[in-house]
């Protein structure tokens, strides 16, 4: 292993139209993108693994490290191609996945239909046996009628169990005495259980995510195991780490048991390769934004640590809206999605307005630009008819783009219906589209208690650097920041991710009748459990941990959440517990309230290798303005008219060039759009930093 | 700039404004102390211009604010006086008719003032946890013994909150930190839509929303008349008959479509109820506009141009247009029952639109625990009063040509709260919650499935049940043939019966029981596909029983 004595890394990301995957060894870092192999996912990174060896020049055999991500797992769940899976739950409670939350998720449609459940009312199995809110067993578990289930279970073929009772969080007996049971009589069969995968309050959820887990776990860990067998049969027998939701490394074996916690990694990675990069230049506060094809993704990050949530909802079914999917309780780096990339359709609405999204174009037949048949206006349609693109650079000239057959598919599409020219409809699409990224980055801000103006973002995929400077405009933010390599963002990312774990547990405390044993008691459970888990890639004495607890006002719905130190508490500390909470709520709500008592709801600890200190990017020696190439006419919203734009080729900048707005940046993937405003300077690692002019007319 | 381009910015500004009524709500309902705030999103949020004409609202949980928020403004700009409005007031209510129907809902607007001019209105609305009187129930038989009633007054003045009002409140509701705490969030909600809106202008370059409000409004008011032109002008009726509280009520409606409008009227509807169960127009109009927009225009947004066309009248003091000091406590019970008066009128002239009838009204599950006189807490728990609040859903009708949808909300946007938090905040059990079998009606489409509960007072406790439940006596009507969908039923585990409404004691060792209504079905059960039906029977949706007799399964 190693190569001329530098660690070899390969990072690979299984997307739904590419795979990706990087290798970095020293300096040196080389990227390949294959098409993702559908039927057999394994064999496009098999095949992307020799193929980047071969460009870098390293043998197979000298990988000391391969980390991967993956949307196998969520693709599974939103296609609902999984296991046939077994729910065994408690009597009384056999729809709580099937009845979710007895809401709405849009007001106004008489036809709306509901995400069917994963698991249906037949393959639902109820069994008698209670534990009380307060741990204790309210009515025995039915043994009996547990082999019987088991017997079912069997004789009719199902591949994988979920077990979910009520309030196992708290008292998981049942659970694991009802996996000894059925498992004891078909060990052939995958079992999941809800304290183990989810142990957390909230019967719809914890229960939601079990099923998740049993429905993906058969799926998954036949493909880790041939993934595993395909890398051997090349020389690299490495060890294996995934990425899980909540951006560190678990190992193989922990990803078979707990598939569910591999859903939505490929975008962890986006966010940790952002992070990544506010480490190297210092930026304490970041807006991570990626915008890719189908979606822009949007995540906080501060102090070089993307923001995470204890709860998310994958397989959104109606225009990615809140409340149509299914929600999984597991840790994860918090992120928006919004249907707003690339191929998204520009369309009109009942009152003449312009829409854009969510439905996209994807990348078959793609945009109309892209020759390939397609008719919709897409924002790429826009962007070129604004000049942003270049038609005959485009994904290194390999993809000639059609300007006319843009400007046809916006007057189609818009333009006709609103009396528009095929620019003023490009225009209307690009601001729409930007405004509602804008809007939903300024949403998640408020929702965090932050505001955005002293941000810093930092834009990868292959749509955000042609929309990153309007962006900003429209968000009130100074500087950009893109580096390069953006179109693998992700798979990057995930060679920055630490070994690192988050147990999360469900236990109800008042904080008025604070128990400090309790609470030792529980914190050092979890950090036993998180240990276990990054023990695989960290010495237990070198980890680092730390922990939150989910608090509220009792009487309340929302939790928020309050660091915690990590120490050994004192009978004294329910007073120091209320006063980090009313900190926190104040930061959030503008004021902590009088006369009411805290509760806690959940606890988490997070265990992590010791952080590794980021090279600090030095700041150009010198600067000088760059030569700019021909010129092209682009449209800036802003100013609301045509500016003439320098070209400039990415890689002919010299770190230090100064690059003055309207420009474009050019590179073989994408270009970066410098509105009027703003002004760019080339960085010693390739990123290009891009700052609004600090002069009069500089702030809206 | 050309004026396609003007549009585009205009419109560019209309999502903003959404968006910042969004956020002043949320900023609520992270806040909220009341159930149904937080829970279920009973609120409601929106921007108004200087003429108290509402801009745009945030959509959220409850169609019951609609329009009726929307009509509040006026009422505060003036009794307020134009004169007397300053920068930094905030104004409050909870007057059942100039507010949203119940003394329960304030409703706060705050003026919002640039560059020392006035430009427009914030305004929102929710629930709180209590105001007094007799507490959150129909027992009252005047509004006086509903609880305080704060008529249209400042809340603040130039910042400066009242605090002789404030000591008033205190001193006159239970939980007075929680209530006070809510009257600060909504004053505090409508600060935050100020704000966004400040950043809005700013970056827009704009003084005042004159020139953005003849826009939303000419875009909203032409689409609204464009969906209004395709309709037949024609009048169309119907009559709806349910449980009420001492009698049935009926509500009668006569629908008239015109290009220019809708009129809904309910003359022939019954007298008022000697208890709250009475409906102020105000809330009336709210529900029945909502139920027309569902089925009319979905798709445009709620402001006063997309509302105007849409007008309600009742002859006064009927139970739809109940005046003061009627009682009005649960105004919402009837009022949820309001789409299916007005879908059930559509269908005579627009068949094959709107769904058959539902449970519609919420099973709201409102218990008073209390521990037994020499009672023993079970073990790691201990003995406590506490006040629970669930809310359930049955069936909703069956569409044209969808199923209905089982244990959801409609009309009410509201959620559920999970069982095992609900466990934690009283000393209960929920032994069942889980969807009935054969309580869906049948049909061509079948009606969405009731649910059945079973709680009880844990050990040491006993507790009794504010029943408040509809549709046991008069179930959920199908259409074109389908069958109606089971009666609610209410009792305990032994098989007793209970009344569905009003309060009744629950003995310590038995658990109660509520079988909540289902849908209605929609078109002839014999031509439901047959998969479907053995499908349904798999599921135990169905049973053998009414596979066979009501869907013909097993006939050729």
């Amino acid at each position: 292993m190693s190569f001329e004595g530098l660690k070899v890394r390969v990072g690979a990301d299984i997307g739904g139209t590419f795979t990706d995957v990087v290798l970095e060894c020293g300096e040196r870092l080389h990227s390949v993108k294959v098409l993702t192999d559908h039927a057999e996912p394994e064999s496009a990174i098999v095949d992307g693994v020799g193929r980047v060896c071969r460009e870098a020049e390293i043998p197979e055999s000298a990988i000391d490290l391969l980390i991967h991500g993956t949307t196998l797992a969520t693709n599974a769940l939103i296609e609902r191609r999984g296991a046939k899976t077994a729910f065994v739950t408690t009597a009384g409670f056999r729809d709580v996945i099937e009845m979710r939350n007895e809401g709405r998720f849009e007001q106004y449609d008489l036809n709306l239909v509901l995400p069917p459940p994963l698991v249906s009312r037949e393959h639902r199995f109820p069994v008698a046996g209670r534990i009380a809110a307060s741990g204790h067993e309210l009515v025995p578990l039915d043994e009996e009628a547990l082999a019987d289930i088991g017997r079912r279970i069997r004789d009719e073929g199902y591949q994988s169990v979920a077990i979910g009772f009520i309030h196992s969080y708290v008292n998981g007996a049942h659970e694991r005495r009802a996996r000894e049971i059925i498992g004891g009589q078909i060990p052939e069969v995958a079992m999941s259980i809800s304290c183990e995968v989810s142990p957390q309050v909230r019967e719809f959820e914890r229960f939601n995510t079990v099923c998740a887990n049993a429905f993906v776990k058969p799926l998954m860990s036949s493909y880790l195991r041939r993934l595993a067998a395909g890398l051997r049969a090349i020389g690299t027998d490495c060890p294996v780490y995934m990425i899980h939701s909540g951006g560190g490394l678990i190992s193989i074996d922990s990803a078979i048991e707990f598939p569910v916690r591999l859903l939505e990694s490929g975008p962890a990675g986006g966010a940790i390769f952002a992070a990544d990069y506010a480490a190297r230049y210092g930026l304490g506060r970041v807006l991570s934004y990626d915008m890719g094809g189908t979606t822009a993704k949007i995540c906080l990050v501060e102090d070089c640590t993307p923001k995470t949530a204890r709860t998310f909802e994958v397989a959104r079914t109606y225009r990615f809206k809140k409340g149509s999917g299914m929600p999984i309780s597991i840790p994860v780096i918090e992120m928006v999605e919004i249907g707003a990339g690339g191929g998204s359709i520009g369309w009109v609405d009942e009152m003449q307005q312009i829409r854009v999204g969510p439905d996209s174009a994807g990348s078959e037949p793609g945009p109309a630009c892209y020759r390939r048949g397609g008719e919709q206006a897409t924002v790429t349609d826009a962007d070129l008819v604004l000049g942003r693109l270049d038609p005959a650079g485009f994904a290194g000239g390999e993809i000639p783009l059609s300007a006319d057959l843009a400007g046809a598919a916006l007057e189609r599409g818009v333009g006709d219906r609103l009396g528009m020219d095929a620019a003023t409809a490009a225009v209307g699409i690009c601001e729409v589209v930007d405004e509602n990224m804008a809007n939903a980055a300024r949403v998640h801000a408020v929702e965090s208690g932050r505001e955005l103006s002293d941000f810093t973002m930092i834009a990868f995929g292959g749509a955000a650097p042609l929309h990153a400077a309007r962006l900003c405009e429209k968000l009130g933010m100074d500087s950009v920041l893109v580096p390069p390599g953006a179109g693998v963002g992700s798979a990057i990312g995930f060679l920055r991710a630490p070994f690192a774990y988050e147990a999360v547990h469900g236990a109800y405390l008042r904080l008025s009748r604070f128990d400090a044993a309790w609470t030792n008691d529980l914190l050092s459970r979890l950090s036993q459990e998180a240990a276990q888990f990054v023990s695989a890639g960290a010495d237990p004495d070198d980890m680092v941990f730390s922990a939150r607890a989910y608090m509220r006002y009792q009487g309340q719905g929302w939790e928020i959440v309050v660091d915690l130190p990590m120490r050994t508490y004192g009978p004294e500390d329910g007073a120091h517990l209320r006063i980090l909470f009313e900190s926190a709520y104040a930061h959030l709500f503008g004021r902590a309230l009088d006369g009411l008592d805290v509760e806690v709801i959940n606890w988490s600890v997070q265990a992590s290798s010791p952080p590794v200190p980021a090279a600090r990017v030095e700041s150009p020696a010198s600067l000088a303005e760059a030569v700019p190439g021909e010129r092209r006419e682009i449209y800036d919203a802003r100013l609301g008219q045509w500016v003439g734009a320098a070209i400039h080729q990415r890689e002919g900048l010299a770190p230090g060039a100064i690059v003055n707005g309207p420009a474009l940046v050019v590179e073989r993937e994408t270009t970066t759009v410098l509105t009027s405003d703003f002004d760019a300077v080339m960085q010693v690692d390739g990123c290009l930093l891009i700052r609004r002019k600090m002069t009069e007319g500089s702030h809206e | 700039m050309n004026e396609k381009l003007a549009d585009v910015h205009m419109q560019v500004m209309w999502n903003r404004l959404i968006s910042v009524v969004e956020e002043q709500a949320l900023a609520l309902v992270r806040t909220a102390f009341s159930t149904s705030v937080r829970e279920a999103g009973d609120l409601s949020a929106g921007v108004f211009g200087r003429d108290g004409l509402m801009l745009a609202q945030a959509v959220t949980g409850t169609p019951g604010h609609v329009n009726a928020m929307a009509a509040a403004v006026r009422n505060f700009i003036r009794d307020i006086g134009e004169d007397n409005i300053f920068e930094g007031d905030s104004y409050l209510t909870n007057d059942p008719w100039k507010g949203t129907g119940h003394l329960h809902d304030f409703t706060f607007v705050n003026p919002s003032f640039r560059d020392g001019r006035l430009i427009g209105f914030f305004a929102c609305t929710a629930h709180v946890v209590d105001v007094g009187g007799r507490g959150f129930g129909p027992d009252a038989s005047e509004v006086y013994e509903e609880g305080l009633r704060i008529p249209i007054m400042k809340f603040a003045e130039r910042g400066r909150v009242d605090a002789n009002l404030l000591n008033i409140i205190r001193n006159n509701v239970r939980e007075a930190d929680q209530v006070v705490g809510d009257l600060h969030s909504l004053s505090a909600c409508n600060d935050t839509g100020h704000r966004r809106l400040m950043d809005m202008m700013g970056e827009f370059g704009i003084d005042d929303l004159d020139r953005l409000q003849a826009f939303i409004f000419g875009h909203s008011r032409q689409a609204t008349l464009e969906r209004l032109a395709t309709l037949p002008r024609t009048s169309c009726s119907n009559t709806i008959t349910v449980d009420g509280y001492d009698a049935p009520v009926t509500m009668r409606l006569r629908l008239d479509l015109a290009p220019e409008g809708v009129l809904a009227d309910y003359d022939g509807t019954s007298g008022l109820s000697a208890l709250g169960i009475n409906v102020p127009l105000i809330y009336t109009t709210a529900y029945t506009c909502y139920a027309l927009k569902c089925a009319l225009a979905p798709a445009i947004p709620n402001n006063h141009a997309s509302l105007e066309p849409f007008r309600v009248t009742a002859p006064e003091n009927c139970i739809l247009n109940a005046g003061h000091p009627a009682p009005v406590a649960i105004r919402h019970v009837l009022g949820q029952f309001l789409p299916d008066a007005v879908l059930g009128a559509l269908h005579r002239v627009l068949p094959g639109r709107v769904p058959a009838e539902g449970a519609s009204a919420l099973w709201n599950i409102q218990l008073g625990v209390r521990p037994l006189p020499d009672g023993h807490p079970a073990p790691g728990e201990t003995l406590q009063s506490s006040q629970v609040l669930m809310f359930n859903s049955g069936g909703t009708g069956a569409r044209p040509v969808l199923d209905g949808l089982s244990a959801t909300a409609f009309p009410s946007g509201v959620h559920t709260m999970s069982a095992e938090v609900m466990e934690h905040v009283g000393p209960v059990t929920i032994w069942r919650k889980e969807l009935r079998s054969d309580s869906g009606g049948a049909g061509a489409q079948r009606g969405g499935l009731g649910q059945v509960i079973e709680m009880s007072a844990n050990r040491g406790h006993h507790m009794y049940l504010n029943a408040m439940f509809d549709r046991c006596d008069h179930p959920a009507q199908g259409r074109e043939g389908g069958s109606s969908g089971a009666p609610g039923v209410v009792r305990l585990d032994d098989g007793s019966p209970l009344k569905s409404k009003g309060t009744q004691w629950i003995p310590a060792d038995r658990r109660l029981v509520v079988e909540l209504p289902g849908g209605g079905g929609y078109g002839d059960p014999r031509k439901r596909s047959r998969q479907e039906v053995e499908k349904d029977l798999a599921r135990d949706y169905i049973r053998q029983d009414a596979a066979r007799s009501e869907y013909g399964l097993g006939d050729t």
